[in-house]
This record gives C-alpha cells, sequence and structure tokens, in this order.
C-alpha cells in the first residue's frame, strides 16, 4: 500500500461527486433536494480548486473556493426565500406541481 | 497514512453522495450533504488548505446546512411521491451517470499532465495569513463586491418573505 | 508592505459606474422607509438619476481605459459599449416599470434597488478581465434578477418563473465553474489574458482536448444564460411569469450582458482553440434559430411567443459569435443593442395591455388595437417588422450584418439556414399584425385606457431608435466596430 495517493484521485472524486450532484438535480422531485443537488456540484467544484491549487503551489484556487463559498450562501438565502413563497402559494413542494404556465 | 485518510474520507464522501441522491425524504438528503462536507473538509485538510477546511466546516456545513434544515422543518417538507419517471431514470440515468463519471475519469487519467502524489505538509500556505494577504492585495476588488452579493441576498430575502408588499 | 492595498484614485475612476450605481442603490434603501406609500415611484426618479449618473460614470471610465485593481478589470471599448448597453436598458424598464408597478399596488424601494443592483453586476461582468470578477458580477445580477422575476410574491406566475431562473441558473452556474476549475488547473491563471498566453503556447500547452472539454462545460454554463439550445428550456416558462417589464428587462439586459463575457472568454481566452469551439457553436446557433422560430409559431400568449422569439434571435447573435472575426463581433454587438430597443419596445406594449393582473396577453386579445389604440399598434407594428428584419428598420441591418459576417467567415450554410429561419419567422409575427388590424375587436380592447407617460416614453423612444437605427446603422455600428475586440 502506498504511503500517498496522485493528485488525479482527488480529482476523479471531484467528477464523481459532480456527476452525483447532476444525477440528483435530475432525478429528484423535492424542490429542496434539487436544490442541495446543485450544492453537492458546487461542492465538487471547490474540491477541484483546492487539488488543482496544490499543484501549483498557489493559494489563488483557495480564493476562487472561498467566493464560491459566499456566493452559495447568497444563493441559498434567496433560493430558499423563493421557496418559501411557492410553498405559500401552492402548498407543495414537488417540482412536478409548479408548471402552470403554457398554452 | 495520506492514502488511508484519502480512502476513507473519500468513500464516505462518495458514499453520503450517493445517499443524498437515492433518499426520498429531503431530511435524509440533508443529512447526507452535510456528511459530504465533512468528508471534503478533512480532504482540504490533507491538500494543505487549512483556512478553507475550516470555512468548510463553520459557513458550509455550519451556517448554510441548518438554513436548509431549518427550511425542511419549517415546511414540514414529507417523503417524495413515486412517479414513473423513476423507473425511467433507474433504467437510463445510471448507466448514462457511470458512462459520464469513467469518460471523466479516464480523461483526468490519461491527459492530465503530470499529477504528482498528494504528501501531507508539503504546501503550507493555504493558512488564515497566506489566503489573507492575497485577498486583501490582489484580490481586493472581488472581495469588496462580494459585500454587494451580499446585500443583494439579504434585501431579496426581505423583498420575497415580509408580509405585506 | 504591498503598494496595491490601497487602490489609486484612477482604479476608482474606472470603477465609477458600479460604485454609482451602487450608491444611488444604496440610498433608495435607506430613504424607502422614510417615503410614504403613494409616493415611492419618487425613490424611482432617484433611481434614473442614478443610471444617468452612472452613465456619465461610464463616460468618465471610458475616458481613462485601462486595467484596474490588480487587473481584475479592463475598461476598452468593448466593456463601454456594453455598459451603456445594460444602462440603457435599465432606463427603459424604469420607465416601463413606473406604471406596472403602480398597477399592481407593489411600488416599492426595493425594487428600483434590485433594478440597480443587477446593472452594477452586469456592468462588472462586462469589464471583468479575470474569471473570478465574470463569476461575481454573473452572480450579482442573476440573483437580483432572481428576485425580481419573482418580485409579485402572491402571483403564482411569479414564483414559478422564479424557481425555474433561480434552479436552472444555478445549475447553470455550477457548470460555469467546473470548467473555470479545469481552466485554472491547465493553465495555473484565472485572467483572460495570461490564459490566452499559456494556451497559445504550444511549448506548453497542455492536451488539447482536455482544454476543449472544460471549455465545453464553460459552454454550457454560458449557454444557459443566453438561453441557447439545447440549455433554452428555462426562458420560456421565466419570460412568461415574470413581470411584463423584467421580461423586457431580462431578455434584453442580463443577456447582453451574458453575451458580452461569452464573447470575451471565447475570442481572448480561448482564441488558441478556436477551431474546436467554432463546430459546437456552429450546432448550437443553428439548433437555438430552429427551436426558437418553430415553437413561437406554436404559441398563444404574446409572452410566451416573445420568449421563444428571443430565444431565436439568441441564434442570430451566435452565428455571429460563430464567425469569431471582427466584423462579426461588430455584428453581434450592434444586433444586441437594436433588439435591445425593439424587444423592450414591444414588452412595453405588452406591459399597457395586459392591465392589472396581466389578464390579457393572449395574441387574440389584441384584436381590434388597430381601430381602437392606431399610434400603439402602429408603433408595436414598427417593433415587429424589425423583428422580422424589414429594411428601414434596425433588425435589418441587424442582421445584414451578422450574415455578411457568416458570409466571409465561409459559414456558408448557416447563413443559407439562418436566412431560412427569418422567412419563418416572419409569419408569426405578422399574424400578430394581422390579428391586431384586421381581426373583429374583442371585448378586451374597449375599457383600453391610453399608455401611460412613461410605457408612452419608452414607446416613442424605441421606434425612434429602432428606425434611426435602421436608416443610420453607422452611428452605433462605428462604435461597435472600434469596440469589437480582436
Amino acid at each position: 500500500m502506498p504511503s500517498s495517493v496522485p493528485l488525479s484521485w482527488y480529482l476523479i472524486l471531484s467528477a464523481i461527486l459532480f456527476g452525483l450532484g447532476v444525477a440528483g438535480f435530475v432525478v429528484r422531485r423535492n424542490i429542496i433536494t434539487v436544490f442541495m443537488s446543485i450544492e453537492l456540484m458546487l461542492n465538487a467544484v471547490n474540491l477541484s480548486f483546492i487539488a488543482f491549487s496544490y499543484q501549483l503551489r498557489q493559494v489563488d484556487g483557495h480564493i476562487f473556493s472561498f467566493f464560491v463559498m459566499v456566493v452559495a450562501a447568497a444563493e441559498a438565502a434567496v433560493g430558499l426565500a423563493i421557496i418559501l413563497t411557492v410553498f405559500k402559494n401552492r402548498a407543495t413542494l414537488a417540482i412536478d406541481d409548479v408548471s402552470s404556465l403554457k398554452n | 497514512m495520506d492514502a488511508i485518510l484519502f480512502l476513507i474520507f473519500a468513500a464516505i464522501a462518495v458514499g453520503c453522495g450517493v445517499n443524498l441522491v437515492v433518499q426520498r425524504h429531503p431530511i435524509s438528503s440533508a443529512l447526507s450533504l452535510v456528511g459530504v462536507m465533512a468528508a471534503l473538509a478533512v480532504l482540504y485538510l490533507l491538500l494543505g488548505a487549512e483556512f478553507m477546511a475550516a470555512a468548510q466546516m463553520i459557513v458550509y456545513a455550519g451556517a448554510i446546512m441548518v438554513l436548509f434544515v431549518f427550511t425542511i422543518m419549517l415546511l414540514n417538507a414529507g417523503s417524495e411521491r413515486k412517479t414513473d419517471k423513476a423507473l425511467f431514470a433507474r433504467l437510463f440515468g445510471v448507466p448514462a451517470l457511470i458512462g459520464f463519471i469513467v469518460l471523466i475519469g479516464f480523461l483526468i487519467r490519461t491527459l492530465l499532465p503530470k499529477t504528482e502524489n498528494v504528501v501531507f505538509g508539503t504546501f503550507t500556505e493555504g493558512t488564515a495569513r497566506g489566503v489573507g494577504l492575497k485577498l486583501f492585495t490582489e484580490y481586493l476588488l472581488p472581495f469588496e463586491v462580494t459585500s454587494l452579493l451580499i446585500l443583494i441576498a439579504i434585501l431579496g430575502a426581505v423583498v420575497l418573505a415580509r408580509k405585506e408588499i | 508592505m504591498d503598494a496595491r492595498f490601497i487602490p489609486e484614485p484612477v482604479h476608482l475612476i474606472r470603477f465609477a459606474p458600479e460604485l454609482l450605481l451602487t450608491v444611488f442603490a444604496t440610498l433608495i434603501m435607506v430613504l424607502d422607509p422614510l417615503t410614504k406609500e403613494g409616493e415611492k415611484h419618487r425613490l424611482g426618479i432617484l433611481a434614473l438619476v442614478g443610471l444617468l449618473a452612472a452613465a456619465w460614470g461610464a463616460a468618465v471610465a471610458a475616458a481613462n481605459p485601462g486595467t484596474a485593481f490588480s487587473d481584475m478589470l479592463l475598461v476598452d471599448g468593448f466593456a463601454t459599449f456594453f455598459r451603456y448597453l445594460s444602462i440603457l436598458v435599465g432606463v427603459l424598464t424604469l420607465a416601463c416599470s413606473f406604471a406596472y408597478l403602480k398597477r399592481e399596488q407593489a411600488d416599492s424601494g426595493e425594487y428600483y434597488a434590485l433594478l440597480l443592483f443587477s446593472i452594477a453586476g452586469q456592468c462588472v461582468m462586462v469589464s471583468a478581465n479575470e474569471l473570478i470578477m465574470i463569476f461575481i458580477g454573473l452572480e450579482i445580477s442573476s440573483i437580483a434578477s432572481y428576485v425580481l422575476a419573482g418580485y409579485l410574491r402572491d402571483d403564482k406566475r411569479n414564483n414559478e418563473s422564479a424557481l425555474k431562473y433561480f434552479l436552472l441558473g444555478s445549475f447553470a452556474t455550477a457548470f460555469l465553474l467546473y470548467g473555470i476549475a479545469w481552466i485554472y488547473g491547465i493553465t495555473g491563471s484565472t485572467n483572460l489574458a495570461e490564459i490566452q498566453r499559456v494556451l497559445s503556447n504550444r511549448d506548453i500547452a497542455p492536451s488539447v482536448n482536455l482544454i476543449g472539454a472544460s471549455a465545453a462545460l464553460m459552454f454550457v454554463g454560458f449557454a444557459f444564460k443566453v438561453s441557447a439550445a439545447p440549455f433554452q428550456v428555462w426562458a420560456p416558462d421565466v419570460y412568461q411569469g415574470a413581470p411584463a417589464p423584467v421580461s423586457a428587462f431580462l431578455s434584453a439586459g442580463p443577456k447582453a450582458a451574458a453575451f458580452a463575457i461569452f464573447l470575451r472568454v471565447y475570442i481572448t481566452a480561448f482564441e488558441p482553440i478556436a477551431d474546436q469551439w467554432q463546430a459546437v457553436l456552429w450546432a448550437s446557433a443553428l439548433a437555438t434559430m430552429i427551436v426558437g422560430n418553430f415553437a413561437a409559431l406554436l404559441q398563444s400568449n404574446i409572452k410566451r411567443l416573445l420568449a421563444y422569439s428571443s430565444i431565436a434571435h439568441a441564434g442570430y447573435v451566435l452565428v455571429a459569435v460563430t464567425t469569431h472575426s471582427q466584423i462579426g463581433t461588430a455584428a453581434a454587438m450592434f444586433y444586441l443593442a437594436a433588439y435591445a430597443f425593439m424587444n423592450v419596445g414591444a414588452f412595453a406594449v405588452v406591459t399597457h395591455f395586459a392591465r392589472q393582473g396581466e389578464r390579457y396577453v393572449n395574441i387574440e386579445d389584441l384584436a381590434g388595437l388597430g381601430q381602437r389604440q392606431p399610434v400603439t399598434a402602429a408603433l408595436l407594428s414598427i417593433f415587429l417588422l424589425s423583428f422580422i428584419g424589414v429594411p428601414l428598420t434596425a433588425g435589418f441591418f441587424g442582421k445584414f450584418y451578422i450574415f455578411k459576417a457568416a458570409l466571409d467567415a465561409n459559414l456558408v450554410w448557416l447563413t443559407v439556414l439562418g436566412l431560412l429561419n427569418s422567412a419563418v419567422a416572419a409569419y408569426y409575427y405578422l399574424r400578430i399584425i394581422v390579428v391586431m388590424y384586421f381581426h373583429e375587436p374583442s371585448e378586451s380592447v374597449a375599457d383600453l385606457q391610453s399608455p401611460a407617460p412613461g410605457i408612452q416614453a419608452v414607446l416613442w423612444a424605441s421606434a425612434a431608435a429602432t428606425l434611426i437605427l435602421g436608416v443610420f446603422p453607422s452611428w452605433v455600428l462605428d462604435f461597435a466596430g472600434k469596440a469589437a475586440l480582436k
């Protein structure tokens, strides 16, 4: 058993998590779970940034992932407020029930 | 030691990630997401990102996820109904997902120039000092502009959630 | 220690429009509780002053071109053009909004503040020289837009619009970020000029396939934001459900800014791998035109029709992006400016016609408008003819320059198919004109008041601009040509 793993393993882990996030976004029908899948994707992106930062021996990637985190917080505040208004008017969190627009 | 830690926490992250996607109840998904975030925080430490590991726990797992759990509790969200789309997703989604991951893995393995082994302790710039120095010099403008973003988030939440217009 | 810790005055000048917009938006938020109900439109006038101040700021910044804040911003002609365009769309939207907000009894300072913040975000985007600034500007613009789309909280259509916009917008952002992470990992930088330098240096350039994959991930993100196929699904629902003035804003302002960063990233940073992404853009441009035009044929709701039309027009602009030549970029810039006028004009008519609660939004409701309000109907006809691309309107020269640039770049098939698409599009625009003038007046036009002053101002200004650009296109085209990236 080697004592350390190559950096590409971290990147593959990041790709797996990103793929799982996409899958959750497509498969899940609850609005909040769909939103959490997006958060999973953002976490996967952060892992990539930090892994690349290690390879390049720079902190720039850390700073980028720091901004991603701040943006995720802002998005969560607004997104959950939007979900609250939807729930207040329709009393449902199923994404299939939110489809009154069309012809 | 590095390899063992990586394997343990990568397994936790993937396991929790899968659980997030397969659970029907949002609260189970939310707790799985906290698990992913905690496991990632350990991996950040291994990669020398001390500050980000702490921020991951405090901001992401601590603040943002509490907001999620709070909303789920407030709206009293229950399990999802079963839909016929679920079978479709299982038949085509799972192979498509595995295909996507294999493809990305292949791309990473074959195309990425020189990936070295990650050894804990060889990159020590990612401390609060290292990140802070960059943040307040080179990245001053994005840092300041982010305050605008947070102001909008507050304003937006107030607009959408207050009692009457 | 580091001198860059304190920014130089000239850096602040280059950032002037964003600063002024933020100051005015904050001022509006502070004054909001001090303003009585029924007086809130005064805050809107303050917002108008803020936009004019920002336009002045953009002019001052343009007189001091260069980079600012350790290369984070780049103020050049391209940035200045799109700053003016964003601010202009803001002014037109604001003028439409007065009557709308009064009618819906939803006048509040927050609306104006959010509008200014969104425009500030667009100004950051278009002058960004770093992927990190592009990302933050995009998020500022988007988050403010999500809230604006769902501004009337008790309206189910608004809720749905905001929810879809938010979920799909965040999903797209995640793809964009994943692409950025890879570009950062490959090139070791997020600065656009630096990325271009690394990618064009054959000795250190890493695998082309890997860069192509990252560029493709970023393309997914951008394609969502500009509503390009196959990522256009959100646009019809969002534009149909949002308040009419907000739909006008979303389909002109944030979209133009998204095209600006699209152009900047692909024309500067990814120029060395242009032969790779050109094929993808070719297919996407064609699919976008086809989806937009053919779906629009089937619509009976006018907001939804304009949404599909907006997708189709994004397809024409993508044709110009596909050329990746200087005249192609100039043509795209001209088209976006022309489109902003005619689109906001058309949505202003919808705002006026829909009335309280947006009850009248079907095309058949417009029957008899030609007799009842000939002036409004004539102005709407100008916008629709410009959408088709009839000579003497801005839309004609817009399409002409785009397809000319495409022919110069040897994109013959794309030009032919694009022109065929324009012919199909004529059908659904002309159908609206036929309904207005030749159908029996419906009862819905019977109690129609004359347009509010703000809406009238928008209608006349947009129609004048549409015709002026249709006769003297060089006024804008020369600016665009000088400003186009190369």
